[in-house]
């Protein structure tokens, strides 16, 4: 029987609701009775309040409350928490400054929180806010993570600006695999701080409901589970059995979505003190101040070579900026996202790099697509490149030479790591060939002829998803656990509910569990349903980001399919008078081994449900069952990414001319979904390296505040891209799967720039910090390069 | 408030609104089609995208004063029954859409295109999105979807 499986190019079941503008999205879901609640936010990047006036606000037109910080200090209201918390070098705990969800006494970024009109309507809070009398007494502000470390720096907190100085690594083995080095290259780069900009703003509704007890958060999360118990039990303490959060259809996370938000504890608070729903969506221009932000590192690297151009040891310092306040995970990204990736796909036996975490008055920095990935796959791959060049070496001869051989998995990284398995030579040969690497030099010469510079860049690189095994999280400073969980409910006549504690908001979820579900139990896809995204419904889970999703999401689902089909089995050797162990599952059919004796999956179903002849005394009726999985070890996918670009010197555009991306992301379920992930990641790659910048003047306001003035990749800045993967099998689940969300923003960076410095090689750059604008590349053309480079 | 009267996906509604008010808010907040999305406020996005007398327009960025006595197609307006339009279909079998939330505009806009150029190149179809922005596919395949739609809208001609 032909079933939609695994491995089978199914087209998405959720499909047919969006594009008939049936999804339902946050800010399509309207309450009755609600009111609108407009967020009054900083204008100045540090500022002591003096005066908060509402008077005028709250006589206004259709106006229903105006609360501000010190309203919900007086109800005793937590801050929002940080999720994570990482330690000193010298083992004491990282600074942890309050985060009020609204500001009280200071405000500590452009878009902080002051104040909320609640009214009748959107139209009618915004004319109130205007009536606010609001006197803020500006304080210096501190932007840039290097003045934010200097002596008599503005500080940001009581503490000063440093929130954590962390390492890892062995500094005396490094040291002295220095000293014993022929050649030593060396690099300061910068990652650029980016803003995740899904296209749906977050918003939020908080319901109450004063006969039961119970409130209701709708919001704009990629965890709804983890909202809850942030919320719950930290900021507004509320039981979470009386404590509803959903996340409906959601228009994108990208990492912008894990965190528990200053508006989503707002909304859920103000609705029993309003006695009705409160609704609030963000603006474009408040997605840019107030979504967490991404990457922002100041980084030096040295890398220690032989002879023959292997590594011998890797140094690294890196300053990471956390914004004004912890966001949920912040604290992780920098270190055990970062930090534990700096071998790549070398076998560089010796590694320490030390992370020093920085307060700035901007908004809070945390994880986004890829999340400390990108920024360690950048370095490495940007200094290899550098030290090819140093070396006089081809620049894939010297990533073969220094690749982890295939035979030599599972590998320990002196970076706290082990990679379970891979093949760093297939996947590069399968970039290489479809871009055609060897007929590049003939493409160089012929752009040559008519004026354009032409340049190839390689990157291989491999990352770290599945988060994360609970034991090793929670021993480094995660405050929850990172299983995740399943429950399959067979309904009676032999359809299947998945509800899953994953969040889909883009992935595909939809059917790609539902493929999962086909292939085990024989049936159609049209009698499976997954549902995500509601407390009450599903039992627990962490949600969807770190391309966890199929690795634990779905190693739960398969868990709970294994406690189905053994449940099933003993119905049928019941119902076949047979034993247990002689009954054969395959094809939805259980069959007596060497008989033709068979009952279908539909039939037990119905059986579990209708006992009438059912071992009663030994079996429980029903045919629904819950699997946790707690992940054995991250996967580890990887791969190789080749850019071609195309400079015209004359305007100094950067043309990605072509792009080749090979990589190995485990077992495939749907290809045409994870081919579609990969576009996705290779558009925030390139839109990072050569468009996207979130920018601070120094006084700490917001240049890139708009799609107007920060860059979002558009259709006609992108080629089409040559996606294909070659595939090892992860070894410690079942599926074999290893996680393809962030795989195209992790390598596509440094393949960008790797492309954009060769193509400029004849002028003398080593290096171009993110994004490789036209402005930066002229100036570098046209005798500039002083200004724009190195 | 004034009183305006338009045509949307073949009903003729009315609706009392402000001076201020925009087309995507009589569209979402006071006729409930919410399958028109708002992405962006400054007109960049394109999640917004309607047809107003057959031409693509950004609904958050024509006063719904400006709409009056005009006939409007939203995304709901497209499929007929549950058979969905060409284009709609497309966007379906080359997977041009992640999220779902910059679709409605995109399908709207691809949709003014194809009744351009039956047969768009990449090219053609690259420039004609430039006001359309997706942060989940990359564009790879909706330019796919895009080409195949304005082919199977000619055919079915």
């Amino acid at each position: 029987m032909a079933i939609d499986g695994i491995g089978a190019a199914v087209r998405r079941k959720e499909d047919y609701r969006f594009l008939t503008g049936q999804g339902n999205y946050t800010d399509d879901i309207s309450r009755p009775n609600q009111v609108h609640a407009y967020f009054v936010r900083a204008q100045a990047a540090h500022a002591k309040i003096v005066r908060i006036d509402t008077a005028k606000a709250k006589a206004a037109d259709g106006v229903v409350a105006v609360f501000t910080g010190a309203d919900m200090a007086a109800d005793a209201i937590g801050g929002l928490p940080c999720g994570w918390l990482v330690k000193n070098k010298d083992g004491s705990p990282m600074q942890e400054p309050a985060h009020p969800v609204l500001a009280v006494e200071r405000v500590r970024h452009v878009g902080d929180p002051i104040a909320v009109v609640v009214a009748e309507t959107l139209a009618q809070a915004k004319d109130a806010a205007e009536l606010l009398d609001i006197e803020l007494a500006d304080l210096p502000a501190v932007v840039g993570l290097v003045d934010a470390l200097k002596p008599g720096a503005p500080a940001v907190h009581a503490g000063g600006n440093l929130c954590f100085d962390w390492h890892i690594g062995d500094a005396d083995q490094v040291a002295a695999a220095f000293k014993n080095a022929y050649k030593v290259a060396k690099i300061d780069l910068v990652n650029n701080r980016l803003i995740a900009n899904p296209m749906e703003p977050r918003a939020a509704v908080g319901e109450y409901d004063r006969a039961t007890g119970e409130y209701t958060l709708f919001t704009t999360s990629q965890n709804p589970h983890v909202i809850r118990l942030l919320m719950g039990a930290f900021v507004l303490h509320i039981p979470e059995s009386r404590l509803r959060v959903v996340a409906p259809d959601v228009g994108g996370g990208f990492g912008s979505k894990i965190y528990h938000y200053a508006e989503e504890a707002f909304v859920t608070w103000a609705a029993p003190k309003i006695g009705r729903p409160v609704k609030w969506t963000a603006e474009r221009g408040e997605s840019f101040m107030s979504d967490a932000q991404g990457r922002d590192h100041v980084s030096h690297a040295e890398l220690a070579l032989d002879k023959n151009g292997k590594f011998l040891a890797l140094k690294v310092s890196t300053l990471s900026n956390m914004g004004a306040y912890l966001s949920t995970f912040a604290p992780a990204i920098p270190t055990y996202l970062y930090a534990t990736l700096l071998a790549g796909v070398y076998t560089t036996p010796a590694i320490y790099a030390e992370v020093k975490a920085v307060f700035t008055n901007t908004v809070p920095v945390d994880a986004y697509r890829g999340a400390g990935r990108p920024e360690a796959a950048f370095l490495i791959e940007r200094i290899v490149d550098i030290a090819a060049a140093e070396m006089g070496m081809d620049r894939v001869e010297i990533r073969k030479r220094n690749f982890i051989p295939t035979d030599a998995f599972p590998y320990q990284t002196p970076v706290a790591l082990q990679y379970d398995s891979g093949d760093y030579f297939a996947t590069l040969a399968g970039a290489m060939n479809a871009i055609d690497y060897a007929g590049f030099e003939a493409r160089r010469a012929a752009a040559k002829k008519v004026g354009k510079l032409r340049g190839i860049g390689i990157s291989t690189y491999v990352e770290a998803c599945g988060i994360a095994p609970s034991n090793i999280a929670g021993a480094l400073g995660a405050r929850a656990g990172l299983y995740e969980c399943a429950n399959v409910r067979v309904h009676p006549t032999g359809s299947v509910t998945l509800f899953t504690g994953c969040h889909s908001h883009g992935q595909g979820h939809e059917t790609t569990y539902a493929q999962l579900i086909a292939e085990r139990l024989g049936i159609g896809l049209d009698q499976i349903e997954v549902s995500h995204g509601d407390t009450n419904k599903i039992p627990f889970g962490m949600g969807t980001y770190g391309s966890r999703s199929l690795a634990v999401g779905g190693t739960a689902v398969v868990k709970a399919l294994d406690k189905i089909v053994d449940k099933a089995k003993k119905i049928a050797a019941h119902l076949l008078e047979a034993a247990e162990a002689d009954i054969e599952f395959k094809d939805g059919k259980f069959t007596v081994a060497g008989t033709d004796k068979s009952k279908s999956f539909g039939e037990i179903a119905l059986t579990a449900y209708v006992p009438h002849n059912y071992p009663l005394e030994t079996l429980e009726p029903g045919l629904d069952e819950t699997a946790f999985y707690d992940p054995k070890n991250f996967t580890f996918p990887g791969g190789a990414h080749i850019c071609e670009v195309e400079i015209d010197p004359d305007t100094g555009v950067v043309k990605v001319v072509d792009f080749a991306a090979c990589d190995d992301v485990g077992r495939v379920v749907n290809p045409m979904i994870v081919e579609g992930q990969v576009h996705g990641g290779l558009a925030q790659g390139i839109g990072q390296a050569l468009m996207e910048e979130c920018v601070y003047d120094d006084k700490g306001q917001l240049r890139s505040g708009s799609f107007m003035d920060y860059t979002m990749p558009r259709a006609d800045d992108l080629p089409s891209f040559k996606v294909s993967t070659a595939i090892t099998l992860c070894t410690h689940n079942p599926l074999g799967v290893k996680g393809v969300g962030e795989v195209g923003a992790i390598g596509s960076p440094p393949a960008v720039i790797n492309a954009v410095v060769d193509a400029l090689k004849d002028y003398g750059v080593r290096h171009i910090d993110m994004p490789a604008t036209p402005q930066k590349i002229w100036a570098i053309v046209n005798g500039g390069h002083r200004m724009a480079a190195e | 408030m004034a009183k305006i009267s338009l045509t949307v996906n073949g009903k003729k509604v009315s609706a009392e609104i402000e001076g201020r008010t925009l087309l995507v808010q009589v569209l979402r907040e006071k006729l409930g089609m919410t399958g028109t999305h708002v992405g962006c406020d400054t007109s960049q996005c394109g999640a917004c995208v309607v047809h107003v007398d057959g031409k693509s327009v950004k609904s958050c960025t024509m006063l719904a004063a400006q709409a009056d006595g005009t006939a409007v197609t939203t995304i709901e307006g497209l499929a007929n029954g549950n058979e969905l339009h060409p284009m709609q279909a497309a966007f379906k079998e080359h997977h041009g859409l992640q999220c779902g939330f910059c679709t409605p505009g995109m399908v709207m806009s691809a949709i003014e295109l194809a009744k351009r150029n039956s047969n768009p190149s990449e090219h053609d179809v690259r420039e004609w999105l430039e006001g359309n922005i997706c942060r989940c596919t990359g564009y790879h395949n909706i330019v796919k979807a895009v080409q195949a739609g304005a082919q199977a809208m000619a055919a079915a001609k």
